[in-house]
Protein backbone atom coordinates (compact mmCIF):
# COMPACT_ATOMS: atom_id res chain seq x y z
CA UNK A 1 0.00 0.00 0.00
CA UNK A 2 1.14 3.52 -0.81
CA UNK A 3 2.04 5.60 2.21
CA UNK A 4 2.19 9.27 3.03
CA UNK A 5 5.05 10.83 4.96
CA UNK A 6 3.54 13.26 7.44
CA UNK A 7 5.66 15.78 9.34
CA UNK A 8 3.83 17.20 12.34
CA UNK A 9 5.09 20.06 14.48
CA UNK A 10 5.64 18.94 18.11
CA UNK A 11 6.27 21.45 20.87
CA UNK A 12 5.41 25.11 21.31
CA UNK A 13 7.50 28.08 20.06
CA UNK A 14 10.48 25.76 20.18
CA UNK A 15 10.08 22.22 19.03
CA UNK A 16 10.66 19.99 16.06
CA UNK A 17 8.87 17.97 13.46
CA UNK A 18 7.91 14.36 14.17
CA UNK A 19 7.60 12.12 11.16
CA UNK A 20 4.77 9.62 10.70
CA UNK A 21 3.87 7.18 8.03
CA UNK A 22 0.20 6.88 7.13
CA UNK A 23 -1.50 4.68 4.51
CA UNK A 24 -2.70 6.66 1.50
CA UNK A 25 -6.41 6.30 0.86
CA UNK A 26 -8.71 7.28 -1.99
CA UNK A 27 -10.63 9.75 0.08
CA UNK A 28 -8.67 11.45 2.80
CA UNK A 29 -8.44 14.93 4.23
CA UNK A 30 -5.58 16.43 6.21
CA UNK A 31 -7.77 16.29 9.30
CA UNK A 32 -8.39 12.57 8.67
CA UNK A 33 -4.64 12.03 8.57
CA UNK A 34 -3.99 13.95 11.81
CA UNK A 35 -6.83 12.07 13.52
CA UNK A 36 -5.53 8.72 12.29
CA UNK A 37 -2.06 9.50 13.66
CA UNK A 38 -3.49 10.71 16.97
CA UNK A 39 -5.69 7.64 17.40
CA UNK A 40 -3.34 4.93 16.16
CA UNK A 41 0.22 6.17 16.51
CA UNK A 42 0.69 8.95 19.06
CA UNK A 43 -2.10 9.92 21.43
CA UNK A 44 -0.14 12.86 22.85
CA UNK A 45 -0.58 15.02 19.70
CA UNK A 46 -2.75 18.08 20.35
CA UNK A 47 -4.90 19.65 17.66
CA UNK A 48 -8.27 21.39 17.39
CA UNK A 49 -11.33 20.39 15.46
CA UNK A 50 -15.07 20.19 16.01
CA UNK A 51 -17.43 19.87 13.04
CA UNK A 52 -15.12 18.17 10.48
CA UNK A 53 -17.12 19.68 7.59
CA UNK A 54 -16.03 23.31 7.23
CA UNK A 55 -18.63 24.96 9.41
CA UNK A 56 -16.91 25.70 12.71
CA UNK A 57 -13.53 27.08 11.62
CA UNK A 58 -11.50 25.49 14.41
CA UNK A 59 -9.23 23.09 12.50
CA UNK A 60 -7.16 25.61 10.52
CA UNK A 61 -3.48 24.65 10.26
CA UNK A 62 -0.48 25.45 8.10
CA UNK A 63 -0.38 22.61 5.57
CA UNK A 64 2.60 22.48 3.23
CA UNK A 65 3.28 26.12 3.98
CA UNK A 66 -0.22 27.46 3.41
CA UNK A 67 -2.87 28.21 6.01
CA UNK A 68 -5.97 26.10 5.32
CA UNK A 69 -8.87 24.25 6.89
CA UNK A 70 -7.50 20.76 7.48
CA UNK A 71 -11.02 19.31 7.19
CA UNK A 72 -11.57 20.70 3.70
CA UNK A 73 -8.12 20.03 2.33
CA UNK A 74 -8.00 16.75 0.47
CA UNK A 75 -4.67 15.00 0.48
CA UNK A 76 -5.02 14.48 -3.28
CA UNK A 77 -5.23 18.27 -3.79
CA UNK A 78 -1.78 18.71 -2.23
CA UNK A 79 -0.19 16.66 -5.02
CA UNK A 80 2.58 15.49 -2.74
CA UNK A 81 3.24 12.38 -0.73
CA UNK A 82 5.13 14.42 1.87
CA UNK A 83 2.88 16.54 4.03
CA UNK A 84 4.09 19.11 6.52
CA UNK A 85 1.61 20.24 9.14
CA UNK A 86 2.29 23.19 11.44
CA UNK A 87 0.16 25.43 13.62
CA UNK A 88 -1.22 28.66 12.11
CA UNK A 89 1.32 31.47 11.75
CA UNK A 90 1.10 34.87 13.45
CA UNK A 91 -0.26 33.37 16.67
CA UNK A 92 1.61 32.12 19.76
CA UNK A 93 1.98 28.35 19.75
CA UNK A 94 0.62 26.51 22.79
CA UNK A 95 1.28 22.89 21.96
CA UNK A 96 1.76 20.99 18.71
CA UNK A 97 -0.91 22.23 16.29
CA UNK A 98 -2.78 24.33 18.84
CA UNK A 99 -2.31 28.11 18.85
CA UNK A 100 -3.36 30.81 21.28
CA UNK A 101 -5.99 32.81 19.37
CA UNK A 102 -6.55 35.38 22.13
CA UNK A 103 -4.76 38.18 20.28
CA UNK A 104 -6.72 37.43 17.13
CA UNK A 105 -10.05 37.66 18.96
CA UNK A 106 -8.98 40.72 20.98
CA UNK A 107 -8.21 42.57 17.76
CA UNK A 108 -11.64 41.60 16.49
CA UNK A 109 -13.01 43.76 19.30
CA UNK A 110 -10.43 46.52 18.91
CA UNK A 111 -11.61 47.09 15.32
CA UNK A 112 -14.87 48.46 16.73
CA UNK A 113 -16.81 45.30 16.04
CA UNK A 114 -19.61 45.69 18.55
CA UNK A 115 -23.06 45.98 17.07
CA UNK A 116 -25.09 48.78 18.58
CA UNK A 117 -28.76 49.44 18.08
CA UNK A 118 -31.34 51.89 19.36
CA UNK A 119 -34.10 49.35 18.83
CA UNK A 120 -35.55 46.94 21.38
CA UNK A 121 -37.18 43.55 20.98
CA UNK A 122 -40.52 45.34 20.96
CA UNK A 123 -39.65 47.12 17.72
CA UNK A 124 -40.43 45.57 14.37
CA UNK A 125 -37.43 44.08 12.51
CA UNK A 126 -35.60 46.62 10.37
CA UNK A 127 -36.60 46.68 6.70
CA UNK A 128 -33.36 46.52 4.71
CA UNK A 129 -33.50 46.73 0.93
CA UNK A 130 -31.60 43.62 -0.22
CA UNK A 131 -30.61 45.25 -3.51
CA UNK A 132 -29.13 48.39 -1.97
CA UNK A 133 -25.43 49.12 -2.41
CA UNK A 134 -24.87 49.21 1.35
CA UNK A 135 -26.62 45.92 1.95
CA UNK A 136 -24.47 44.24 -0.69
CA UNK A 137 -21.31 45.68 0.86
CA UNK A 138 -22.40 44.39 4.25
CA UNK A 139 -22.21 40.86 2.84
CA UNK A 140 -18.42 40.97 3.17
CA UNK A 141 -18.12 39.29 6.55
CA UNK A 142 -21.46 37.53 6.93
CA UNK A 143 -20.01 34.12 6.05
CA UNK A 144 -16.81 34.64 8.08
CA UNK A 145 -16.42 32.07 10.86
CA UNK A 146 -13.26 33.46 12.52
CA UNK A 147 -11.02 30.59 11.52
CA UNK A 148 -7.93 32.83 11.44
CA UNK A 149 -6.66 31.63 8.03
CA UNK A 150 -6.49 35.17 6.59
CA UNK A 151 -4.80 36.45 9.74
CA UNK A 152 -2.16 33.72 9.44
CA UNK A 153 -1.67 34.49 5.73
CA UNK A 154 -1.15 38.24 6.22
CA UNK A 155 2.38 39.61 6.01
CA UNK A 156 1.54 42.90 7.65
CA UNK A 157 0.24 41.01 10.70
CA UNK A 158 3.57 39.21 10.94
CA UNK A 159 5.53 42.48 10.61
CA UNK A 160 3.45 44.81 12.76
CA UNK A 161 2.08 43.60 16.10
CA UNK A 162 -0.37 46.48 16.21
CA UNK A 163 -2.11 45.64 12.94
CA UNK A 164 -5.67 44.44 13.52
CA UNK A 165 -5.59 42.11 10.53
CA UNK A 166 -7.91 41.18 7.67
CA UNK A 167 -10.66 39.32 9.57
CA UNK A 168 -11.32 42.09 12.09
CA UNK A 169 -11.28 44.84 9.45
CA UNK A 170 -13.46 42.81 7.10
CA UNK A 171 -16.00 42.55 9.88
CA UNK A 172 -15.72 46.30 10.56
CA UNK A 173 -16.53 46.94 6.89
CA UNK A 174 -19.69 44.87 7.20
CA UNK A 175 -20.65 46.78 10.30
CA UNK A 176 -20.15 50.28 8.86
CA UNK A 177 -22.41 49.20 6.01
CA UNK A 178 -25.06 47.74 8.30
CA UNK A 179 -27.79 50.35 8.33
CA UNK A 180 -29.15 49.03 11.64
CA UNK A 181 -25.80 49.71 13.36
CA UNK A 182 -25.94 53.01 15.26
CA UNK A 183 -22.24 53.08 16.21
CA UNK A 184 -20.94 53.47 12.64
CA UNK A 185 -18.72 56.43 13.45
CA UNK A 186 -17.13 54.59 16.41
CA UNK A 187 -16.50 51.53 14.26
CA UNK A 188 -14.93 53.62 11.51
CA UNK A 189 -12.72 55.51 13.96
CA UNK A 190 -11.51 52.22 15.45
CA UNK A 191 -10.96 50.68 12.01
CA UNK A 192 -8.84 53.64 10.88
CA UNK A 193 -6.81 53.90 14.09
CA UNK A 194 -3.11 53.20 14.57
CA UNK A 195 -3.42 49.47 13.83
CA UNK A 196 -6.23 49.96 11.33
CA UNK A 197 -6.94 49.78 7.62
CA UNK A 198 -4.19 52.15 6.49
CA UNK A 199 -1.54 49.55 7.39
CA UNK A 200 -2.76 47.21 4.65
CA UNK A 201 -0.64 47.07 1.48
CA UNK A 202 -3.25 45.27 -0.63
CA UNK A 203 -1.04 42.22 -1.10
CA UNK A 204 -4.17 40.08 -1.29
CA UNK A 205 -2.76 37.16 0.72
CA UNK A 206 -5.91 37.12 2.85
CA UNK A 207 -8.33 36.85 -0.05
CA UNK A 208 -6.18 34.27 -1.80
CA UNK A 209 -6.07 32.13 1.36
CA UNK A 210 -9.69 32.49 2.52
CA UNK A 211 -11.26 29.00 2.34
CA UNK A 212 -14.65 30.42 1.38
CA UNK A 213 -13.45 33.11 -1.02
CA UNK A 214 -14.16 36.21 1.03
CA UNK A 215 -12.14 39.30 0.19
CA UNK A 216 -10.89 41.26 3.18
CA UNK A 217 -8.62 43.15 0.74
CA UNK A 218 -11.69 44.58 -0.92
CA UNK A 219 -13.31 45.45 2.41
CA UNK A 220 -10.16 47.14 3.69
CA UNK A 221 -9.98 49.11 0.44
CA UNK A 222 -13.55 50.21 1.19
CA UNK A 223 -12.54 51.30 4.69
CA UNK A 224 -9.57 53.24 3.26
CA UNK A 225 -11.84 55.05 0.83
CA UNK A 226 -14.28 55.78 3.64
CA UNK A 227 -11.47 57.10 5.86
CA UNK A 228 -10.36 59.36 2.99
CA UNK A 229 -13.81 60.87 2.61
CA UNK A 230 -14.32 61.12 6.34
CA UNK A 231 -11.04 62.97 6.97
CA UNK A 232 -11.34 65.20 3.91
CA UNK A 233 -14.89 66.06 4.92
CA UNK A 234 -13.80 66.98 8.40
CA UNK A 235 -11.05 69.27 7.17
CA UNK A 236 -13.58 71.19 5.10
CA UNK A 237 -15.97 71.59 8.02
CA UNK B 1 10.59 38.06 5.23
CA UNK B 2 9.31 35.66 2.64
CA UNK B 3 7.63 32.36 3.26
CA UNK B 4 6.41 29.77 0.85
CA UNK B 5 2.72 30.54 0.88
CA UNK B 6 3.28 34.20 0.10
CA UNK B 7 4.76 33.66 -3.33
CA UNK B 8 1.62 34.79 -5.13
CA UNK B 9 1.82 37.18 -8.07
CA UNK B 10 0.28 40.01 -6.05
CA UNK B 11 2.87 39.43 -3.32
CA UNK B 12 5.66 39.66 -5.88
CA UNK B 13 4.12 42.92 -7.09
CA UNK B 14 4.21 44.24 -3.55
CA UNK B 15 7.87 43.28 -3.11
CA UNK B 16 8.87 44.81 -6.46
CA UNK B 17 6.97 47.98 -5.63
CA UNK B 18 8.67 48.26 -2.26
CA UNK B 19 12.17 47.42 -3.47
CA UNK B 20 11.89 49.85 -6.39
CA UNK B 21 10.82 52.50 -3.89
CA UNK B 22 13.86 51.81 -1.72
CA UNK B 23 16.11 51.98 -4.79
CA UNK B 24 14.65 55.35 -5.83
CA UNK B 25 15.06 56.75 -2.30
CA UNK B 26 18.75 55.78 -2.31
CA UNK B 27 19.25 57.54 -5.64
CA UNK B 28 17.31 60.70 -4.78
CA UNK B 29 20.01 62.51 -2.70
CA UNK B 30 22.61 61.95 -5.45
CA UNK B 31 20.22 63.25 -8.08
CA UNK B 32 19.62 66.41 -6.06
CA UNK B 33 23.35 66.84 -5.40
CA UNK B 34 24.12 66.67 -9.12
CA UNK B 35 21.47 69.30 -9.85
CA UNK B 36 22.97 71.41 -7.04
CA UNK B 37 26.30 71.41 -8.91
CA UNK B 38 24.73 74.10 -11.04
CA UNK B 39 25.45 76.48 -8.17
CA UNK B 40 29.16 75.99 -8.85
CA UNK B 41 28.75 76.92 -12.48
CA UNK B 42 27.95 75.32 -15.78
CA UNK B 43 31.38 73.71 -16.00
CA UNK B 44 30.86 71.70 -12.78
CA UNK B 45 27.63 70.28 -14.19
CA UNK B 46 29.27 69.49 -17.53
CA UNK B 47 32.13 67.74 -15.73
CA UNK B 48 29.65 65.58 -13.87
CA UNK B 49 27.77 64.78 -17.08
CA UNK B 50 31.05 63.77 -18.70
CA UNK B 51 31.92 61.63 -15.68
CA UNK B 52 28.57 59.79 -15.85
CA UNK B 53 29.22 58.89 -19.48
CA UNK B 54 30.65 55.46 -18.69
CA UNK B 55 29.13 51.99 -19.03
CA UNK B 56 28.73 51.17 -15.34
CA UNK B 57 26.88 54.42 -14.60
CA UNK B 58 24.73 54.05 -17.72
CA UNK B 59 23.83 50.58 -16.46
CA UNK B 60 22.83 52.16 -13.16
CA UNK B 61 20.71 54.73 -14.98
CA UNK B 62 19.11 51.95 -17.03
CA UNK B 63 18.14 50.18 -13.81
CA UNK B 64 16.83 53.47 -12.41
CA UNK B 65 14.59 54.04 -15.44
CA UNK B 66 13.15 50.55 -14.93
CA UNK B 67 12.68 51.06 -11.19
CA UNK B 68 11.05 54.45 -11.80
CA UNK B 69 8.58 53.09 -14.38
CA UNK B 70 7.88 50.01 -12.30
CA UNK B 71 7.21 52.02 -9.15
CA UNK B 72 4.89 54.30 -11.11
CA UNK B 73 2.87 51.51 -12.72
CA UNK B 74 2.66 49.28 -9.65
CA UNK B 75 1.69 52.37 -7.66
CA UNK B 76 -1.16 53.13 -10.07
CA UNK B 77 -2.27 49.52 -9.58
CA UNK B 78 -2.44 50.05 -5.81
CA UNK B 79 -4.48 53.22 -6.32
CA UNK B 80 -6.85 51.34 -8.61
CA UNK B 81 -7.24 48.48 -6.11
CA UNK B 82 -7.89 50.84 -3.24
CA UNK B 83 -9.95 53.58 -4.85
CA UNK B 84 -11.74 52.11 -7.87
CA UNK B 85 -14.74 49.77 -7.82
CA UNK B 86 -13.92 46.06 -7.75
CA UNK B 87 -14.91 43.86 -10.68
CA UNK B 88 -17.24 41.00 -9.79
CA UNK B 89 -15.36 38.02 -11.10
CA UNK B 90 -16.48 34.49 -10.33
CA UNK B 91 -13.28 33.51 -8.48
CA UNK B 92 -13.27 36.79 -6.56
CA UNK B 93 -9.61 37.43 -7.51
CA UNK B 94 -10.26 40.03 -10.23
CA UNK B 95 -9.73 42.91 -7.83
CA UNK B 96 -6.02 42.14 -7.52
CA UNK B 97 -5.47 43.18 -11.15
CA UNK B 98 -2.87 40.52 -11.87
CA UNK B 99 -2.80 41.49 -15.56
CA UNK B 100 -1.66 44.96 -14.60
CA UNK B 101 1.44 43.49 -12.93
CA UNK B 102 2.60 41.78 -16.12
CA UNK B 103 1.83 44.90 -18.13
CA UNK B 104 3.86 46.98 -15.66
CA UNK B 105 6.85 44.66 -16.00
CA UNK B 106 6.59 44.70 -19.78
CA UNK B 107 6.26 48.48 -20.09
CA UNK B 108 9.11 49.08 -17.62
CA UNK B 109 11.40 46.82 -19.66
CA UNK B 110 10.38 48.52 -22.90
CA UNK B 111 11.08 51.98 -21.43
CA UNK B 112 14.43 50.70 -20.17
CA UNK B 113 15.21 49.47 -23.66
CA UNK B 114 14.24 52.82 -25.21
CA UNK B 115 16.56 54.52 -22.73
CA UNK B 116 19.52 52.25 -23.38
CA UNK B 117 18.92 52.45 -27.12
CA UNK B 118 19.04 56.23 -26.91
CA UNK B 119 22.28 56.11 -24.90
CA UNK B 120 24.05 53.78 -27.30
CA UNK B 121 22.87 55.63 -30.42
CA UNK C 1 -6.03 58.97 13.35
CA UNK C 2 -2.45 59.98 12.52
CA UNK C 3 -1.90 56.74 10.64
CA UNK C 4 -4.98 57.28 8.46
CA UNK C 5 -3.96 60.87 7.72
CA UNK C 6 -0.43 59.87 6.74
CA UNK C 7 -1.84 57.08 4.57
CA UNK C 8 -4.06 59.56 2.75
CA UNK C 9 -1.18 62.02 2.35
CA UNK C 10 0.94 59.26 0.84
CA UNK C 11 -1.74 58.14 -1.63
CA UNK C 12 -2.71 61.70 -2.60
CA UNK C 13 0.88 62.66 -3.36
CA UNK C 14 1.17 59.39 -5.30
CA UNK C 15 -1.90 60.20 -7.38
CA UNK C 16 -0.71 63.75 -8.06
CA UNK C 17 2.81 62.61 -8.93
CA UNK C 18 1.70 59.88 -11.36
CA UNK C 19 1.29 62.23 -14.36
CA UNK C 20 4.42 64.12 -13.29
CA UNK C 21 6.44 60.92 -13.28
CA UNK C 22 5.19 60.18 -16.80
CA UNK C 23 6.36 63.65 -17.83
CA UNK C 24 9.71 63.21 -16.12
CA UNK C 25 10.23 59.79 -17.70
CA UNK C 26 9.49 61.15 -21.16
CA UNK C 27 11.90 64.03 -20.50
CA UNK C 28 14.62 61.53 -19.49
CA UNK C 29 14.07 59.47 -22.63
CA UNK C 30 14.05 62.61 -24.79
CA UNK C 31 17.01 64.28 -23.08
CA UNK C 32 19.32 61.28 -23.37
CA UNK C 33 18.60 61.11 -27.10
CA UNK C 34 19.20 64.83 -27.53
CA UNK C 35 22.46 66.52 -26.59
CA UNK C 36 23.04 66.10 -22.85
CA UNK C 37 24.97 69.16 -21.69
CA UNK C 38 24.54 71.65 -18.89
CA UNK C 39 23.56 74.31 -21.39
CA UNK C 40 20.71 72.28 -22.93
CA UNK C 41 19.43 71.23 -19.50
CA UNK C 42 19.42 74.81 -18.25
CA UNK C 43 17.79 76.10 -21.41
CA UNK C 44 15.05 73.46 -21.12
CA UNK C 45 14.32 74.05 -17.45
CA UNK C 46 14.33 77.82 -17.85
CA UNK C 47 12.24 77.80 -21.01
CA UNK C 48 9.02 78.29 -19.10
CA UNK C 49 8.16 79.46 -15.59
CA UNK C 50 5.57 76.68 -15.53
CA UNK C 51 8.35 74.11 -15.62
CA UNK C 52 9.77 75.63 -12.46
CA UNK C 53 6.35 75.39 -10.82
CA UNK C 54 6.17 71.79 -12.07
CA UNK C 55 9.55 70.79 -10.63
CA UNK C 56 8.94 72.61 -7.35
CA UNK C 57 5.64 70.80 -6.86
CA UNK C 58 7.36 67.55 -7.84
CA UNK C 59 10.10 68.04 -5.24
CA UNK C 60 7.61 68.94 -2.48
CA UNK C 61 5.51 65.85 -3.20
CA UNK C 62 8.41 63.45 -3.46
CA UNK C 63 9.76 64.84 -0.18
CA UNK C 64 6.45 63.89 1.42
CA UNK C 65 5.84 60.62 -0.42
CA UNK C 66 9.22 58.91 -0.16
CA UNK C 67 9.83 59.32 3.60
CA UNK C 68 6.26 58.16 4.33
CA UNK C 69 6.86 54.99 2.36
CA UNK C 70 10.20 54.41 4.03
CA UNK C 71 8.58 54.98 7.42
CA UNK C 72 6.42 51.89 6.97
CA UNK C 73 9.35 49.86 5.69
CA UNK C 74 11.41 50.81 8.74
CA UNK C 75 8.64 49.62 11.06
CA UNK C 76 7.73 46.47 9.13
CA UNK C 77 11.07 45.23 7.82
CA UNK C 78 13.44 47.20 10.04
CA UNK C 79 11.48 46.46 13.22
CA UNK C 80 11.96 50.05 14.39
CA UNK C 81 9.47 51.64 16.74
CA UNK C 82 6.91 53.95 15.12
CA UNK C 83 8.50 56.81 17.04
CA UNK C 84 11.97 56.16 15.66
CA UNK C 85 10.57 55.72 12.15
CA UNK C 86 8.67 59.00 12.50
CA UNK C 87 11.87 60.86 13.40
CA UNK C 88 13.81 59.38 10.48
CA UNK C 89 10.94 60.16 8.09
CA UNK C 90 10.74 63.74 9.35
CA UNK C 91 14.51 64.16 8.95
CA UNK C 92 14.37 62.80 5.40
CA UNK C 93 11.44 65.06 4.55
CA UNK C 94 13.45 68.13 5.55
CA UNK C 95 16.57 66.78 3.83
CA UNK C 96 14.85 65.91 0.54
CA UNK C 97 12.89 69.15 0.52
CA UNK C 98 16.03 71.20 1.17
CA UNK C 99 18.21 69.34 -1.33
CA UNK C 100 15.50 69.28 -3.99
CA UNK C 101 14.70 72.98 -3.75
CA UNK C 102 18.44 73.71 -3.79
CA UNK C 103 18.70 71.68 -6.98
CA UNK C 104 15.91 73.64 -8.62
CA UNK C 105 17.45 76.89 -7.43
CA UNK C 106 20.75 75.83 -8.95
CA UNK C 107 19.13 75.23 -12.32
CA UNK C 108 17.01 78.36 -12.36
CA UNK C 109 17.99 81.21 -10.11
CA UNK C 110 21.47 80.31 -8.93
CA UNK C 111 24.88 81.49 -10.02
CA UNK C 112 24.52 80.31 -13.61
CA UNK C 113 21.09 81.71 -14.21
CA UNK C 114 20.69 83.26 -17.59
CA UNK C 115 18.12 85.53 -16.05
CA UNK C 116 15.27 83.85 -17.84
CA UNK C 117 12.79 84.34 -15.04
Amino acid sequence: METLTVQIWRGAETGSFASFSVPKRDNQTVLDVVTEIQQRQDQSISYRFACRVGVCGSCAMTVNGKPRWSCRTHISSLKSSVITIEPLKNMPRIKDLVTDMTGFFDKWGQAGNVFESDKTRQDAPAKVDPSSQQRKAANAAIECINCGVCYAACDVVSWNDEYLGPAALNRAWSLVNDERHTGKQDTLVAAMGAGGCSNCHSQGNCMTACPIGLSPTRSIAGLKKMSLFSLMGKQDG
Amino acid sequence: MMTRHRLTISYMAFVLHRLSGIGLICFLPFHFLVLGLGLEGEAALDNMLAYTDQPLIKLGEYILVILFSLHLLLGIRVLIIEWMPWPDRADGQGGLRAGWIFAALGIALILGWIFIDGVIA
Amino acid sequence: MVEARLYILQRLTAAMMAPMVVGHLLTILYATRAELTAATILARVQSSPWLIVFYTAFVVMVAIHAPLGLRKILVEWGRLSTRAANLIALFLFVLFLGMGLRGIWALTGGSISGGAI
